[in-house]
């Protein structure tokens, strides 16, 4: 499991590594997209009937699937995409959230993607289906905290 | 090493074109959406300057001298589109804001005039949504109905299923000359005269013709041909409609407002001749005039000599895509125009035009607003290159180097 080697960390530790991931590849757009790819590639598979309409996140303009379960108060995402480089980015959200109750995910502030300067390399419009994609997060880990007051 | 008719310097074109001298992602640019925008000459550029900086004025309305050099420029890009595509009056040449204002136009006018419910409107399978969608609201209006002509595997139009469909009382036939998505040719000669005989109109779609192919509107007898500026090298917002005069006299108002009136009263307004019958309110002045530039640019290079040359560029494209691990042309009539359109196994056109971006080579992803085209064969989408005078070999090689890089990197 990809989450794996972020198990113990906090969010904003997940971030940092992430960050310095990154950064190794010294801003060369395509090895960035070709790195993203891959760690969409060594996401644990997507099982086929949770590609459900009720499972897309809205918002992307490619597909995205994302589930979440919460086993002893802590949260696990799973997601696929149809699109190699939103499966990778989607891959970057579950191994940051993996592993954390929902409060911990509600108050988390993603600042990776600034700081790996996303935007740049993926456009406008990929940003903003990342964003709906961190939205449905935090509808998860709300939904989880609900039912669990 | 570039197979350019001795007459035509591409690197001499290339340096008229501001916007290609620069690198993107840290690559130089390698521009092969042309279908979707073509890039702007200098001269084009320079005429939308001079303009706003030495006679910025309302046209037609005005007497003073700067109102009358501006009214004077803006007609004479009619005359010049009258030349352009063989039109025998200039009155005939309507200014819009492109393609899908043109169409809307006719099926707006038109249809009110002459369609009626039971009628039928034919359409193809190759269409553009901008010459579906303005049809379908039609036929909501009158009770018009819809009937397409359909496309086979290499994407041509079934003519005999076509001849067919012209059995049932056709009010108008509105084609493209050449597809957006496939790059297919048309035999729109052939389409018109079969429409004729059956008593119907026929409007072609000239979007992504006028930068590449002769447009002879008396030779075809079209009775409305459409064209959008900005897909041969001349602004954005502006383009035209070429009516037949007999139908554009008959054919009511589209927009009201002024310009296009003789006399308001309240109880009766009288509306102006042709041309200005059909373009209510201030037009796009500053881009009709420039538009003549791109007219120009085009005429000077000789369309022939423009056409032989991106064909050879579509040929050499063609083979080196194809001979690629995985990948599946889209569109491989035997007339077409200068767009390469494929998919690749088990890669998401998404994925590579993206990746593709890296290199600073931009390609076009999706649907091309052909989504009925799209499910014929059954695809979300696909990856599409299109070319311009001012490619190059150097261009496509930097294409087809991309793909593969990117087709063995996924294939691991
Ligand atoms: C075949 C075709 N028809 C119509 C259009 C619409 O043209 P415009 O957006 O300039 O009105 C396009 C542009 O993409 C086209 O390629």
């Amino acid at each position: 499991m990809v989450a794996e080697t972020f198990i113990g960390m906090t969010i904003d530790q997940a971030q940092e590594e992430i960050v310095s991931e990154f950064s190794l590849l010294e801003g060369d757009q395509e090895m960035t997209i070709f790195y993203i790819m891959e760690l969409g590639q060594k996401m644990p598979p997507f099982p086929e009937t949770a590609r459900t309409e009720q499972n897309e996140v809205k918002g992307c303009q490619s597909k995205v699937w994302m589930t979440a379960e919460l086993r002893n108060g802590l949260m696990y995402l799973q997601a696929d995409s149809n699109t190699a480089i939103t499966k990778g980015l989607v891959s970057l959200l579950v191994r940051i959230f993996s592993g954390h109750t929902p409060d911990e995910i509600l108050n988390a502030d993603l600042s990776f993607m600034k700081k790996i300067g996303m935007e740049r390399f993926i456009g406008t419009q990929r940003s903003n289906g990342f964003a709906a994609m961190v939205k449905q997060i935090k509808y998860f880990a709300l939904a989880f905290q609900v039912k669990n007051a | 090493m570039v197979a350019a008719p001795a007459h035509l310097d591409v690197s001499k074109i290339r340096a008229q074109f501001p916007v290609l001298h620069q690198q993107v992602n840290g690559h130089p640019l390698v521009y092969l959406d042309n279908a979707a925008t073509t890039q702007k000459p200098k001269r084009v550029i320079d005429a939308l300057n001079r303009y706003y900086e030495g006679y910025n004025a309302n046209i037609h309305r005005g007497i003073h001298t700067l109102a009358e050099k501006a009214t004077r420029a803006y007609e004479a890009t009619r005359e010049e589109m009258q030349r352009f595509i063989h039109a025998r009056y200039s009155e005939e040449i309507i200014f819009t804001s492109g393609v899908t204002g043109s169409i809307n136009l006719v099926a707006y006018s038109f249809g009110q005039a002459f369609v009626q419910a039971g009628d039928q409107i034919i359409i193809s399978g190759l269409e553009h949504h901008s010459n579906i969608v303005p049809w379908q609201l039609l036929c909501e209006r009158t009770g018009a109905r819809l009937a397409v002509i359909p496309v086979t595997d290499s994407g041509e139009l079934e003519l005999e299923a076509y001849r067919q469909l012209l059995q049932n009382k056709t009010a108008l036939v509105a084609v493209n000359h050449a597809s957006n998505s496939l790059g297919t040719i048309n035999p729109i000669k052939e389409i018109i005269d079969m429409a004729h005989q059956a008593g119907a109109c026929v409007l072609i779609d000239g979007a992504q013709a006028s930068a590449h192919l002769p447009i002879d509107v008396r030779a075809l007898d079209c009775d409305f041909y459409c064209i959008s500026s900005h897909k041969m090298y001349g602004p954005t917002g502006t383009g035209i409609l070429y009516g037949k005069k007999e139908w554009l006299e008959k054919m009511p108002p589209f927009l009201g407002g002024g310009e296009m009136i003789r006399e308001v009263t309240f109880n009766q307004t009288t509306y102006n001749d042709l041309p200005y019958k059909f373009e209510a309110g201030t037009p796009n002045i500053a881009d009709v005039i420039a538009l003549r530039e791109a007219i120009l640019f085009i005429q000077e290079h000789d369309k022939a000599a423009m056409a032989t040359y991106e064909h050879d560029l579509l040929q050499y494209a063609t083979a080196k895509v194809a001979a690629l691990p995985g990948v599946r042309l889209v569109g491989t009539a035997p007339e077409k125009v200068s767009i390469l359109a494929f998919v690749v196994d088990g890669i998401h056109h998404f994925d590579i035009g993206q990746m593709m971006d890296t290199r600073g080579i931009a390609v076009r992803t999706g649907h091309h607003c052909t989504q009925p085209l799209m499910d014929r064969y059954q695809l979300e989408g696909t990856v599409r290159a299109s070319f311009a005078i001012y490619n190059t070999r150097e261009e496509v090689d930097a294409l087809a180097e991309s793909l593969g890089r990117i087709i063995n990197f996924m294939r691991k």
